[in-house]
């Protein structure tokens, strides 16, 4: 068989995109590490920090999960709420969250007293309720503090969806198993960020590492008035908030 | 999109997790608890008027049993791993110990108890039947053909010490279940140390309503007459445990609603609205107040036999309308509202899908079907066994 130059190059283009995409789609279905990879579980500990003050409801981190990580139609990794409250009445915040956000807001057409936006991910807690109740221990926490769903090994049977205070799962509707936030575990492992961190506009949310001294996280916690959602739940939520509002929930 | 959404749902929750097939599970595991505690009164605790359904409950708990784990094969979305909970349970999840406690329950307790009260049976049938028969009760035999006194003496001891065991593996068995959901401490609706106690006392009340209808049922077909200090005694006993397990019912609502803690709103008003149908006129009304009622008048107005056999038939039929809506009323219910309480969803029930209406009606009508042919093969009428 002949081939001409021009094909050979087409090829081999074609090869190398393909391999490095199957590779890619591997790490991200598992949260395996290439077998050449430096990372060191043991010397990370994952969290987030959102700002709550920064975040402008632009909906890029929901776009840009969703298209990192193949996220279904109708169901989010991460999404974007807005609150309104009027005076005094925390109990009853008007709350909206189109499509999760993803296109940003409508407009309001009568303000409350004040209007913020809270985005939301999986909490990667370190008592977490979806880990404790997979009767088969497919969800589970890394070494690195990220709490992953392993798809080969999940029944399906969504135990841990009704046990996440935070309604951060849901059910592939083509796999068939438990899906949520895997803090882009394929990328945090490789030095990046996360989808969502990488395209805020305005540094709103931050990826932490605990465990780097030198990791602004920790400035971030010591000099702000820091929240995590539904603290009554006693999950050992690794999201922090700074400025939470106590209408959230 | 869900159109049924009311105010704010957090966006993955417009999905329903569980559907009409995991009512189903604590329904029906709930006829085999209760179903089996019946028959212990015949064994362990020796109420005499309770023989005659004696086997008949206990083979009304084995075709339950049997039926128990197909709504969640079916419910599974990825059946063809549920083996994974016994090769690698989840120590600390509440649901990886299903199976065992299942297993447990159906093949110590269950099937030796009913192989054990049978085996003489089994024995004297190998011997005078011939064919397909022949061989069926053969193997039913286990190779155990001694039926001399001593054997049987064995056989009556060891099956009592299986009943013995038997008692707490029923509450074990439905107690887990409840356990299943009154553990999950982010839904405030399941959330509750009473949990595993009400379904117990619920899984007795189911149980002994279905052997009730079932024992009668089978007079009907049989052409035989109801043994009526029978009836009066299982009717008694399921207006006791119906008084205690709606009291339990009523001491959970009661704390929730003193309490008024921030679920509280939000759960109310779903009970107002969403659940009125199913909990207020279902549960409470229709399936509990109305069959304590024609209960309670059966036992002070001393009514005629046609009367009480009416009224007893009414009331278990309505027992289990009322079991049926608890269990729908914490499977659906549970799952109506945001975690955020701000909102509501709504169930859409399919029909000939996989975790339709038509697998749940099978699956219901499937435990008769079963019962049916266990009766052909091992018949539990009392004056067989006379």
């Amino acid at each position: 068989m002949s081939m001409s130059r021009r094909d050979l190059l087409a090829a081999a283009g074609k090869f190398i995109i393909l391999s490095g995409a199957a590779q890619e789609a591997m790490e991200s279905a598992t949260g395996d590490l290439a077998p050449d990879s430096k990372y060191r579980m043991a010397e990370h500990y994952w969290a987030m920090t959102i700002d709550i003050n920064k975040c402008i409801g632009c909906g890029n981190c929901v776009k840009a999960c969703a298209q990192e990580n193949e996220v279904p139609k109708g169901f989010f990794r991460t999404w974007v709420e807005r609150y309104e409250v009027s005076g005094d009445d925390l109990e009853h915040p008007r709350v909206d969250s189109p499509n999760g956000g993803m296109n940003g807001f409508p407009s309001i057409d009568k303000p409350a007293d004040k209007a913020f936006f809270v985005s939301k991910l999986c909490n990667h807690c370190a008592h977490s309720p979806c880990v404790q109740s997979c009767p088969v221990g497919a969800t589970f926490e890394s070494p690195d503090g990220v709490v992953l769903v392993d798809q080969k090994y999940c029944v399906g049977c969504g135990y841990c969806i009704q046990a996440c205070p935070y309604g951060c799962r849901y059910m592939h509707p083509t796999k068939h198993v438990a899906d949520k936030c895997s803090l882009c575990y394929h990328r945090i492992t490789k030095g990046l960020t996360t989808a969502c961190c990488e395209v805020c506009p305005t540094g709103s949310r931050r990826l932490a590492d605990l465990k780097d001294p030198k990791d602004p996280v920790h400035d971030f916690l010591r000099v702000n008035k820091i929240q995590v959602l539904k603290p009554e739940m006693a999950t050992g939520a690794k999201v922090f908030y700074k400025d939470l509002d106590g209408s959230v929930r | 999109m869900n159109t049924g959404v009311e105010g704010f749902m957090y966006p993955n929750e417009m999905q329903l997790q569980w559907s009409v097939l995991i009512v189903l599970y604590p329904f029906i595991t709930g006829l085999v608890a209760g179903a089996f505690i019946l028959a212990s009164l015949a064994r362990i605790f020796h109420i005499a008027a309770v023989q005659p359904v004696y086997r008949l409950s206990l083979l009304t708990a084995l075709a339950f049993m049997m039926v128990a784990p197909l709504p969640l094969q079916l419910h599974l979305g990825h059946p063809e791993r549920s083996l994974e909970m016994y090769l690698t349970p989840h120590k600390t999840s509440a649901m990886a110990m299903f199976g065992f406690v299942y297993l447990w329950y159906l093949m110590v307790v269950l099937l030796l108890e009913i192989w054990l009260d049978y085996r003489k049976d089994i024995v004297l049938a190998a011997r005078s039947s011939t064919g397909w028969k022949k061989w069926l009760y053969t193997a039913l035999t286990l190779g155990s053909n001694r039926i001399d006194e001593r054997s049987l003496h064995v056989d009556e001891r060891v099956g009592w010490f299986v009943t013995l065991i038997g008692i707490p593996s029923a509450f074990l068995l439905h107690g887990y279940v409840g356990f299943i959901f009154g553990s999950v401490k982010a839904n405030p609706w399941w959330s509750s140390p009473l949990m595993p106690v009400v379904f117990i006392f619920s899984a007795m009340v189911s149980g002994i309503a279905a052997v009730l209808l079932v024992y009668q049922a089978s007079c009907y077909f049989r052409k035989r007459p109801v043994d009526m200090p029978c009836l009066d005694t299982i009717a008694k006993y399921l207006f006791y445990t119906f008084l205690i397990d709606f009291s339990l019912e009523m001491l959970d609502l009661v704390h929730r609603t003193y309490e008024s803690s921030q679920s509280f709103r939000t759960l109310d008003f779903m009970v107002h609205t969403r659940l009125f149908g199913s909990q207020i006129v279902g549960q409470i009304f229709l399936g509990t107040l109305i069959p304590l009622a024609l209960l309670l008048f059966t036992q002070v107005g001393k009514p005629s036999e046609h009367i009480r056999r009416t009224l007893y038939t009414l009331g278990a039929f309505l027992t289990l309308l009322g079991i049926f809506s608890m269990r729908w009323n914490v499977v659906i219910g549970g799952q109506l509202f945001s975690k955020s309480y701000l909102g509501y969803t709504t169930y859409k029930m399919e029909f000939a899908e996989r975790e339709g209406l038509l697998p749940a009606i099978i699956l219901m009508i499937l435990p008769f079907v079963l019962l049916w042919i266990m009766v052909k093969i091992l018949p539990p009428w009392q004056e067989q066994k006379a």
